[in-house]
């Protein structure tokens, strides 16, 4: 049957020059325009915080400004494709550097040890099967090729660690001050958002039926009713806790998850350079249904989530004076959201180590 | 590696010595450490069955999209028809497959059964040292595993058994479990966990303490290494593992707060915890499989095992590191990044002695005289898979990769290739080669290959597309998923029917062996077998070497 044939290629896939080959088809996926509403999202780096502050203003003037209408998610962007074999594409600049490190480093370094070990494996099955080698050598050790394969080793492993490590100080990089807050809650099971900057109370989000997504035009499972929504372009640090058991927030086009913890507020950090919905779902076993509290996250230019911040009945806050008192910012989350206060316990704000990940 | 010098009559002699005790003395109160070996074997032949049964069943239900059989299965059980005890039985047969594949399959075969048979042979001991703890450790055994099975009949919430993964996550297994089910899960831990430090203490003892002159450590088979290596890691990783279930059954039932943030506890304590054992215990599965491939791959080589030392300091040094790498279970609860930045490094180390070992046993081929009996096709599908799975555990030691691949299926074909094809491949090798010596009956050759490529064409063809769920997101212990994942989890079930053929030429094998096998004489391997096992009768007599051998 065709699965057959395409589990073969999956296997020659993964077996031959995917390693590259896959470099350059994740460079391809990249690229490929996003036929999202528009694509070219703040020109990455530099405008962003002005781009807001300008909006900031804009959007007090539409102060009844009409509802915000969720984009329609773009097939293979944010979310899996049927028979799918690599990572999904990647929209933040870490989750690019680390689907590189993967696709460029670890697994052509893996499919090349297979292959030498594969290779090795069949050339002593062949050279030293009984029938040609009747009589077999006395070998018992060689210290030089025992050092040379302990060394060689050790040598690639330090060459890797160098990139990875590289990674890991990307990914829990101190946030800029312009970076917007996010509480996000697990419960069993669904999750809340709020928006302590911008005066935004929790609200949940639940998974959507099969007939509300289809209509929606959204995969079911993955669909939300209501989605976290956060600007292109800026830095997003997410403050994550739960409720009752822990559970994890996780999005796979982020390249980002971070358990949620009853009793900590972990903190993590993304920055998504373009528009679009990503889907992600719980990762952490928290009960019967585990399986049912999806998160979807839409990234909009700074002029529509001013707008989405309206339709919340929030307020833009111009990043500078939040940003001048960091320390408080972690504070002030929990006190921000009183609904999820009995819930946390009163000792949450005192174990700020769990959430201070980057120092 | 060493010259046995032992005289061929010693088995004659041992013959006179010959007094097996009535059926349930014998069988029941057993004090003799091959009997108490087999036990151990058709043990975990009977829990592997229940614990291939409920994969067999999770692939089923995952075969297509939506839930297809939860609900019945719920019923079936003694539980309610309803989706909600239908979500909750998976959780259930997650937990029990988990639990009963590592501590009542993998650990008793390997540890209680080959360790049992072969380490005081091959050290040329008359048997165990403590033989009556021998039996209490498999009987400990045998209550733990009735004590899980029997959790799966009581509520544990939202329906019959304990629903929190074979992790036991707080604070799922205490606030967010209610009923005795997770109590006898945990409880069956204990029992599980006392039965293996028991037998720890035994087999430390014993190869400390009871080696035939001349059998120096250097010269102790590789077998014997693994399992005194994998016996240290039991005997301090298990008591961690005790405390942190103990804090959790004394969390759930005597109101302490070990574990709940409200009362001034921590939940990501019991990870640490709980990974400060379960990462030693991944080595504790594998360890002795090491040993196993290595006596196998040196016998069917006609060539002493190369690099002798190197290999038993391999696995000394994987034993040692493999303390200190826990956290990389954990990289997304919320840990300093510098802390991730020393744990990803540090698993990386491991990745050194493992190539170390997998470089000796090509090298110990390399000149041999190879044949490819059905023990040496497992030994050779061994290394390639392991290997297969030990890249893919580079992949995820690194802290930053693992953000995206933690807790997907990515993780699951992992942990599969170096358990489903490193430590079962490793416990069919040792099957296949023993059990001649075993039984004194030879094993149907083609029905042996012919499980070897079932097999192992199954297995691959159940994990390996697993690896593309997990990059595409996938995340592990769903019963259900999108519609984009059904692809490659069709594909994944349709491969379980394969290892189910493949199982049926091995139990078909089992039965053929043990009622119509060839007999076999002393040694059915030839020149390549030196290990004292191989001077004894098959099976060898009830009691052996009371005159000791000596090791040249
Ligand atoms: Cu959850």
């Amino acid at each position: 049957m065709a699965g057959i044939y395409r589990i073969l290629i999956a296997f020659l896939m993964a077996l031959t020059p995917l390693a590259l080959g896959s470099v350059a088809a994740s460079a391809a996926t990249t690229a490929r325009p996003v036929a999202a509403p528009a694509t070219p999202a703040a020109p990455a780096a530099t405008p962003v915080a002005t781009s807001a502050d300008a909006a900031a203003p804009a959007a007090d003037a539409a102060a009844a400004a009409p509802a915000f209408e969720y984009a329609r998610p773009v097939p293979g962007i944010g979310q899996p494709v049927v028979g799918g074999l690599d990572f999904q594409p990647q929209v933040t600049e870490n989750g690019r550097f680390a689907h590189f490190l993967n696709n460029a480093i670890l697994l052509p370094l893996s499919v090349v040890i297979c292959l030498l070990v594969l290779g090795l494996l069949l050339f002593v099955v062949v050279r030293f099967r009984a029938g040609a080698n009747p009589v077999p050598s006395k070998t018992s050790h060689n210290t030089l090729i025992e050092v040379i394969w302990t060394g060689i080793p050790i040598l690639i492993l330090v060459g890797v660690a160098v990139p990875s490590i590289d990674l890991l100080a990307r990914q829990y990089a101190p946030p800029p001050a312009n970076a917007l807050t996010v509480k996000v809650t697990g419960y069993q099971w669904y999750w809340g958002y709020a928006y302590p900057d911008n005066g935004i109370d929790e609200y949940v989000s639940n998974m959507l039926d099969e007939q509300t997504a289809a209509a929606r035009g959204e995969p079911y499972h993955l669909a939300a009713d209501n989605r976290m929504v956060v600007p292109a372009g800026r830095t997003v640090k997410l403050i994550v806790t739960a409720a009752d058991v822990i559970h994890s927030f996780a999005v796979p086009a982020l390249w980002t998850k971070m358990d949620a913890v009853p009793g900590r507020l972990n903190e993590v950090t993304f920055r998504a350079d373009r528009p679009g919905v990503y889907y992600g779902q719980c990762s952490e076993l928290c009960g019967v249904n585990h399986g049912y509290m999806p998160i979807a996250v839409e990234v909009v230019t700074p002029e529509r989530f001013a707008q989405w911040v309206a339709s919340k009945g929030g307020h833009m806050v111009a990043p500078a004076p939040a940003a001048a008192a960091p320390a408080a910012t972690p504070a002030a989350a929990p006190a921000a959201t009183p609904a999820a206060a009995p819930t946390t316990p009163p000792s949450a704000g005192a174990t700020p180590a769990a959430a201070a990940p980057a120092q | 590696m060493t010259t046995i010098a032992a005289d061929a009559d010693h088995a004659h002699h041992d013959d006179h010595a010959d007094h097996k005790p009535g059926f349930f003395v014998r069988w029941f109160m057993s004090t003799n450490h091959k009997d108490i070996g087999t036990l151990y074997l058709i043990f975990a032949i009977c829990a592997g069955i229940v614990g291939s049964a409920l994969s067999g069943l999770m692939r089923l239900e995952l075969a297509q999209e939506g839930i297809q059989y939860l609900p019945q299965w719920a019923a079936m059980m003694g539980g309610e028809a309803t989706d909600t005890a239908g979500k909750h039985f998976w959780n259930v047969m997650i937990t029990a497959h988990g639990l009963i594949m590592v501590f009542f399959m993998v650990m008793p075969a390997i540890i209680g059964g080959f360790g049992n048979w072969f380490v005081p042979i091959m050290i040329g001991a008359p048997d165990m040292a403590f033989p009556r703890m021998n039996n209490i450790s498999f009987w400990l055994t045998f209550v733990a595993f009735f004590m899980l099975f029997g959790s799966m009949f009581v509520t544990g919430g939202s329906g019959l058994g304990a629903g929190t993964g074979w992790t036991v996550y707080a604070p799922l297994s205490t606030s967010g479990s209610t009923g005795p089910a997770v109590d006898m899960a945990i409880f069956s831990l204990h029992l599980a966990g006392a039965a293996s430090i028991l037998g720890a203490i035994n087999f430390i003892t014993t190869i400390f303490n009871m080696r035939a002159p001349g059998m120096t450590l250097h010269k102790m088979p590789l077998f014997v290494w693994s399992v005194l290596v994998t016996a240290f890691l039991l005997l301090l990783s298990l008591p961690v593992l005790a405390a942190a279930i103990t804090m959790l059954l004394t969390d759930r039932n005597f109101g302490t707060a070990f574990y709940d943030a409200a009362g001034g506890g921590d939940p990501v304590l019991y990870q640490h915890l709980f990974w400060f054992f379960g990462h030693p215990e991944v080595y504790i599965m594998i360890l002795p499989g090491f040993g196993i491939v290595s006596q196998i791959v040196s016998t069917f080589s006609k060539k002493p095992v190369f690099g002798y030392l190197g290999m038993a300091y391999a696995m000394v040094a994987i034993g040692v590191v493999g303390f200190i790498v826990w956290a990389h279970h954990m990289f997304t609860v919320g840990m300093r990044v510098d802390l991730k930045m020393y744990f990803t490094a540090a698993t990386m180390v491991i990745a050194v002695p493992t190539g170390i070992k997998i470089f000796s046993w090509l090298a110990t081929m390399w000149g041999g005289s190879l044949s490819f009996k059905t023990p040496m096709l497992w030994a050779l599908g061994f290394i390639f898979m392991f290997t297969v799975g030990g890249v893919t555990g580079v992949v995820l030691a690194n802290g930053g990769v693992d953000q995206n691949l933690h807790d997907t299926y990515y993780v699951v074909a992992h942990f599969h290739y170096v358990l489903s094809l490193g430590a079962v491949f490793a416990l069919f090798a040792g099957f296949y080669y023993w059990i001649p010596k075993m039984s004194g009956r030879m094993y149907s050759e083609w029905m042996g290959q012919l499980h070897f490529w079932t097999f192992f064409i199954g297995v691959n063809i159940v994990f390996f597309p697993q690896h593309f769920l997990g990059q595409q997101g996938m995340p592990r212990r769903y019963p259900d998923y999108a519609h984009a994942y059904e692809y490659w989890h069709h594909i994944s079930s349709l491969g379980y029917l394969v290892v189910l053929v493949g199982l049926f030429f091995f139990f078909a094998n089992v039965f053929y062996t043990l009622f119509a096998g060839k007999k076999v004489g002393a040694n059915p391997w030839g020149e390549g077998a030196t290990t004292l096992e191989w001077t004894l009768s098959s099976p060898p007599p009830y009691h052996q070497f009371n005159e000791l051998p000596r090791i040249a």
